[in-house]
């Protein structure tokens, strides 16, 4: 038999538009493919080959009758487990939601499944979304298909660890503060992060919610395309959903850069990032020169601010969003005889929360505290200001802007999960972009020793189609997406 | 290492009570060290002048987003309910308030 599960999605499509083959042989071969590797991998959480079947074989039989069926029809998808799938579990990589089962479907859920798209498992993550590395995750850490002894990075690891390791088709991930686009950058995936309120975070769990987006993570531009066509667009459950309706982002796939203008922001270069890294984007970047495109130096110089900006605001969100787990009405419960509410609550949220969590709570709490709020939240509200407008500048000479996505190779597991602070420099490249909330895709720009190093495009708000034009005719014309780890 | 306490071992136990999470003497240990050193880090915003500066709650400009005041099909309370870890008929059991 082929295998299917190594091919992306628009090349299957194609073939089971055709009637070549069957949606019933693909999910089979993807889960051959778990078998064989996941032990290594550690990609999922929760796997649901019986129902995918099922469903599988419903739209085989609607198609032999020639009905018609939707753009993804027939294709497995991989899901990120802080997204809620109805009657399927999802726990947040977390004790406290161990054993929870929604009730309801995420909205990108609801709309992958009316175009025919197949939920085949949960993927691993840190826990409530909060890391770079997985290693957070209640689970065990994902291991990185191109160094089983390295991080698949995070939040959502487990999600490129399957599509590097072809163990899914598609896959979806969330981006607070990096979350797409570092495991994309460190598994040589495409991860794209979208403009905030461009894709509804109903059904979302949320960590920082002024903050985070879910995006598409594939092994193509062209399925990134695909996939975010299906999940964008307003929708009225979510309230800082964009008044915008659904756009066709297939239509973007150009092979031309001829003319545009491109930033490179300087303070994502030099100190704190690897000589290698960098050596990795820049031939990208006169890649895209020689296919048409120029670049100019653009300084941005409130960037350096980033990481504590951040921090101090998704921390403070969290504090408040992760204050609904109290054991009482869903999730983990811990039992003490004769204990009063404070102490059930207490307990609870000892036992039920990892340590990074519980200490981005403690810390989002002290800085949303009497005395602290305008020391911290409000003057990290005020540099996020400066921030987006050093942004507005940079892309108002310049359509997009190129970088690192990541300062370093992907990291050993174990490397800095002691030092909570070394961690979150992990974060400089990406987090500047979820504060001024535009969009921004890591695409694979070369290998250093075998490890993948990822490229950020960044573009205007709401200006997906440029940056996919540019990611997608970089991917033409270099071979780096088509590398495939060595398990 | 800290240079010096923002926060001490006491405050760190005050927060841990406003946000009901019961540390263990190791934890309040170990944390003390790590917070110190993550907002040592963190004072560098203390560097730029804010004073003019409007803070940035929403990127997107969306205000109060309502739809109208119409009742339709919500989630049954036997859904609702489907994952509480003590329930009686249909009621939440919660812990012992007084």
């Amino acid at each position: 038999m082929m295998n299917y599960n190594e091919l992306t999605c628009h090349e299957l499509k194609e073939m089971i538009d055709n009637q070549e083959i069957t949606s019933e042989e693909i999910i089979n071969s993807v889960f051959d493919r778990i078998d064989e590797v996941e032990s290594k991998i550690n990609a999922y959480i929760s796997l649901f080959r019986d129902s995918a079947l099922e469903v599988a074989k419903e739209i085989d039989k609607r198609i032999k009758r020639g009905e018609t069926v939707g753009k993804l029809a027939g294709i497995p998808i991989a899901v990120k487990d802080v997204i809620s799938t109805k009657g399927m579990p999802t726990t947040c990589g977390s004790k406290m939601l161990e054993n929870y089962i929604p009730p309801f479907d995420a909205t990108v859920i609801t709309r992958i499944k009316e175009e025919g798209g197949i939920v085949i498992g949960k993927t691993n993550m840190d826990e409530f979304a909060m890391g770079s590395s997985t290693e957070n995750s209640f689970f065990g850490c994902s291991r990185n298909p191109w160094a089983l002894d390295r991080v698949p990075g995070g939040s959502s690891g487990g999600s490129a660890a399957a599509l590097a390791a072809d163990e899914t088709v598609l896959a979806l991930g969330s981006d607070t503060g990096g979350s797409v686009r570092c495991p994309a950058s460190f598994c040589s995936v495409v991860g794209l992060k979208p403009t905030y309120g461009l894709v509804s975070r109903y059904g979302l769990v949320a960590y920082a919610n002024s903050l985070e987006q879910i995006g598409p993570m594939t092994k193509d531009v062209t399925d990134c395309a695909l996939l975010l066509s299906v999940i964008s667009g307003n929708d009225p459950h979510d309230g800082t959903s964009a008044p915008f309706r659904k756009k066709n982002y297939m239509n973007a796939l150009v092979d031309d850069i001829k003319g545009i203008k491109l930033g490179v922001p300087v303070e994502f270069f030099g100190e704190g990032t690897e000589k290698s890294v960098e050596k990795c984007v820049w031939d990208a970047i006169h890649k895209l020169e020689d296919l048409g495109a120029s670049y100019h130096e653009v300084s941005m110089p409130h960037i350096v601010y980033s990481i504590p900006t951040y921090y101090i605001i998704a921390m403070s969100e969290a504090s408040s969003n992760l204050a609904r787990f109290d054991g009482v009405r869903y999730g983990y419960r811990a039992e003490k005889s004769g204990a009063d509410w404070n102490e059930v609550f207490g307990i609870t949220r000892q036992k039920g929360f990892g340590t990074e969590v519980k200490r981005r709570i403690i810390l989002g709490t002290f800085a949303l505290s009497a005395g602290y709020y305008d020391k911290y939240y409000l003057k990290a509200l005020k540099i996020r200001t400066l921030i987006k407008q050093d942004f507005e500048n940079a892309l108002s000479k310049n359509l997009a802007l190129i970088a690192p996505t990541m300062p370093t190779l992907p990291f050993k597991i174990g490397e800095k999960i002691e030092n909570p602070l070394s961690m979150y420099m992990c974060d400089i490249d990406t987090v500047p972009i979820n504060l001024a909330g535009l969009p921004s895709i890591s695409i694979p720009c070369g290998f250093v020793n075998n490890l993948p190093v990822g490229m950020q495009i960044i573009g205007r708000l709401f200006d997906e189609e440029t940056i996919l034009r540019i990611a997608y005719t970089y991917e033409q014309n270099t071979s780096h997406h088509k590398e495939k780890p060595k398990i | 290492m800290a240079k010096y306490k923002t926060i001490s071992q006491e405050q760190i136990e005050h927060v841990a009570w406003l946000a009901r999470i019961e540390l263990t003497e190791n934890e309040k240990r170990v944390f003390t060290g790590q917070l110190n050193e993550i907002l040592d880090y963190f004072k560098k915003i203390d560097e730029i002048d804010t004073s003019k500066i409007k803070p940035t709650f929403h990127v997107i400009d969306l205000v109060n987003v309502m739809r109208e005041d119409k009742v339709v099909p919500s989630l049954s309370r036997k859904d609702a309910l489907k994952n509480t870890p003590q329930k009686e008929d249909s009621y939440i059991k919660a812990p012992k308030i007084l």
